[in-house]
């Protein structure tokens, strides 16, 4: 469409003796371009999508966007145009151009924003109570203004921020604590104590470890959030460990001393006789701390027996004859139960 | 400083009954002297401004105050971060480049 406006503003200069210089010229855009309507369109759409554009454009509703005031302006000088039929009519013979003439006006943002916009506080009877310095408090951390001691430097004093990382820790570490020595981005290094029995998701906060504070303002923490390392024998279950223990036939039905592992190393443990498959033992205190202090859980070690690793004719032959003179059905239990 | 009739005049849209009617509402707020209201450049804009939302964006008496309250919170919010720019922006060189590189970090995150 420029090439169109061009046209106008060169007629214009042609026959508008009265126009002193062209300099001042404005280009405007077609009207109907301006709503994105055509030029069939009716009264009614032009209203329609004037009121489509002014919601989205009003100054008053986008007081912090320099340009909806240029377009709003734009918008509504091309309505003024095409909902005025007899302009209208004018406009689409070409006897008119787009340039409509501009009422000078004041925005409501332009005296809201400046001094003085305070007398509309959003409630009169709540946010004027809210003094400035408590809704700084809140922005800065509660050590800044509400304290009092505001920072020399203008008053100006603000708590550092907290930054985040992650730290993979072993399973071990984990149930039973552990320093570790964590390398920052900027080079320095940081000790974390990591509290015995702590789990995937918590996290370890370091007083003072976040970005420094600015004017005088406090340090922010450090937030150490945990990932737990599985293992491959001992799973957790809160404060307590749990593991399957496989067991041979003889020492399931005969009993016996196996050796355990645990989180402090392999102890000693006895297998009553006659342990089927699933019975679970239990080794006192030696599960995970608990993180707040208090007693270590407990490991339980569930005896999962297993065939021997060879076959063997012998042990079979045995079997047979044995299941033969002792008949028997374990799944019997299921059949009653259906 | 204007008076009611002044006002009436001046905006064109919005007749005696509808004005003294937001002024109950408190959706408009002069200050009331010598018995009569007296209207700033401030509370003529708003006038204005109600006149148009309710002709040209079709927000009727049931949403004003909701348009209104959200409205005066935005304005609220601006001059509070506008003190805080100030604020700010009296800070040595350092301080604010510091604010900066914060800011920066903070808007990547979110």
């Amino acid at each position: 469409m420029v090439p169109r406006a061009l046209e106008k503003i060169r007629e214009r200069a042609c026959y508008g003796g009265a126009t002193s210089s062209l300099a001042p010229v404005q280009i405007m855009t077609d009207p109907y371009e301006t709503l994105g309507l055509s030029k069939s369109a009716s009264d009614d759409d032009i209203r329609k999508a004037y009121r489509k554009l002014a919601k989205k454009y009003h100054p008053d509703i986008n007081p912090g966007k320099a340009d909806a005031e240029d377009r709003f302006k734009d918008i509504s000088v091309a309505y003024g145009l095409l909902s005025d039929p007899e302009k209208r009519a004018r406009f689409d013979k070409g006897e008119i151009d787009a340039t409509g003439a501009e009422t000078p006006r004041s925005f409501y943002r332009g005296f809201a924003d400046a001094g003085g916009g305070g007398r509309y506080g959003a409630d009169e009877h709540f946010v004027d109570n809210e003094d400035a310095e408590s809704f700084f408090a809140d922005l800065f951390g509660h050590g800044g203004a509400r304290s009092g001691q505001s920072g020399a430097a203008g008053g100006f004093r603000m708590r550092g921020g907290n930054v985040s990382y992650a730290l993979r820790v072993s399973f071990i570490d984990a149930a039973k604590g552990a320093r570790k020595r964590l390398t920052l981005p900027d080079g320095r290094t940081l000790d974390v104590d990591i509290p015995a029995g702590i789990d995937t998701g918590q996290t370890v906060r370091l007083k003072g470890q976040g970005s420094p504070g600015l004017g005088g303002g406090p340090p922010g923490d450090a937030l150490i959030r945990i990932e737990v390392e599985t293992h491959p024998v001992f799973r957790r279950d809160g404060r307590d460990i749990r593991i399957d223990l496989p067991v041979t036939l003889a020492e399931a039905m005969l009993g016996g001393k196996v050796r355990v592992p645990t989180i402090d190393g392999t102890v000693a443990m006895t297998i009553p006789k006659g342990s089927d498959n699933g019975a679970t033992l239990r080794l006192k205190g030696k599960g995970a701390g608990a993180p707040g202090g208090g007693d270590r859980g407990d490991q339980y070690v569930t005896v999962r027996p297993v065939l021997p690793r060879q076959s063997d004719a012998e042990l079979e032959e045995f079997i047979r004859r044995w299941y033969d003179s002792h008949p028997q059905d374990p799944r019997d239990t299921l059949e009653q139960s259906r | 400083m204007m008076a009611l009739e002044q006002v009436l005049a001046a905006v064109g849209r919005v007749d005696r009954q509808d004005l003294t009617l937001w002024i109950e509402r408190r959706w408009v707020r002069p200050h009331h002297e010598g018995g009569g209201y007296v209207f700033t450049e401030l509370d003529v804009a708003r006038v204005t401004l109600i006149c148009e939302m309710r002709h040209d964006l079709a927000i009727d008496d049931e949403a004003m105050p909701v348009v209104l309250g959200l409205m005066d919170q935005l304005y609220g919010m601006r001059r509070r971060v506008r003190h805080l720019v100030d604020a700010v922006s009296a800070q040595p060189e350092e301080v604010r480049r510091a604010i900066a590189a914060e800011l920066k970090r903070q808007a990547a995150e979110d």
